[in-house]
């Protein structure tokens, strides 16, 4: 069985690392910011969908600002980013599998691309 | 090993090899748990979509179905409680109890908003006769937001723990009250996540 001693060593010398003052005051502005950036992009969402436009448009434009501001509140509200190499790992596996989950139905229903 | 009845200890050092503490390891264990819960209930979704003649069943769009306006309204509740939850988590790191309680309160408060603007559009719906046997539309709306729902119950119970618990900040509890914070924030900003996808694919697209 192969052993990933690179990451072992990785994790280590992570973990090694000084960790920050535990009570030094967090950086608020950047959630700040972020808070009235995801106002706007509701405001951009709703205001999309009221122009009527072909489904397949408006489905792809609406999923596309939903996932950006996602990506915002994983970035800057859970500071997924910078977490631990070890945890980013199990972020991208779940990642990896919820695309799986969410394109079977679609490879795979009767009208879906897997049977045409 | 614990003896029967002693607490187990609340570690909120970085533990060795992960490097982070146990709790928020764990929370973010939890948290994948929960993408594949919500993403096989999405895939559902998305197979009863595709396989409809047409999106609502019962024609129109969504939009004609449900409240936009009281959707967008629990959107901007949603978003507002997740950033007093990061000024809560911000004061309780810097030890400011009367700020982190300040917060706390707000993001309970949001939290109750939510769930009563739901109670409002659920009201509205079960008057009309529309029920989850109604048509998958309902099926899959009542089941995600129902679901969503219970998630925002548990974290006002968890938040409204932290309040209660609130007054025991200072000495060494005050770096675990700061953990718990930024741990239950963790939780509460996925949950505000989930939204973010539920409230265009249920009630705009």
């Amino acid at each position: 069985m192969a052993i990933d001693l690179e990451g072992i060593v990785d994790a280590k010398r992570e973990a090694a690392q000084p960790a920050p003052d535990p009570h030094a005051a967090p950086d608020t502005s950047k959630p700040l910011l972020v808070f009235v950036a995801l106002l706007c992009l509701t405001l951009v969402t709703v205001a999309l969908s009221a122009l009527h436009l072909p489904r397949p448009l408006a489905i792809a434009l609406g999923l596309s600002v939903a996932t950006v501001k996602a990506g915002l509140v994983l970035a800057v509200f859970m500071h997924a980013l910078q977490e631990r190499r070890a945890l980013r790992v199990v972020l991208g596996l779940t990642a990896v599998l919820l695309l799986l989950v969410l394109l079977l139905p679609v490879l795979t229903s009767p009208g879906g691309l897997a049977n045409r | 090993m614990s003896a029967p009845g002693e607490a187990l200890p609340y570690d909120v050092e970085p533990h060795p090899v992960t490097g982070m503490p146990n709790g928020r390891l764990g929370v973010w264990l939890f948290l994948a748990s929960e993408v594949m819960l919500f993403g096989a209930l999405f895939s559902s979704y998305l197979l009863l979509r595709a396989g409809a003649p047409q999106w609502p069943p019962e024609g129109g769009r969504p939009g004609d179905l449900l409240s936009v306006p009281l959707g967008t309204l629990n959107t901007v509740v949603l978003i507002t409680s997740s950033i007093t939850m990061v000024l809560a988590w911000s004061a309780a790191v810097q030890r400011q109890l009367a700020r982190a309680r300040l917060f706390l309160g707000a993001t309970l408060s949001c939290a109750l908003v939510f769930l009563g603007v739901k109670a409002i559009e659920y009201s509205a719906k079960l008057q009309h006769g529309k029920r989850p046997s109604t048509d998958t539309f309902y099926a899959i709306y009542f089941t995600l937001t129902g679901l969503h729902g219970l998630h925002i119950v548990g974290g006002v119970v968890v938040i409204g723990y932290l309040l209660a618990t609130a007054g025991r900040l200072g000495g060494p509890g005050a770096r675990a009250f700061a953990n718990r914070v930024e741990n239950t924030g963790l939780y509460w900003h996925f949950v505000d996540l989930v939204w973010i996808f539920l409230f265009p694919a249920l009630y705009l697209l």
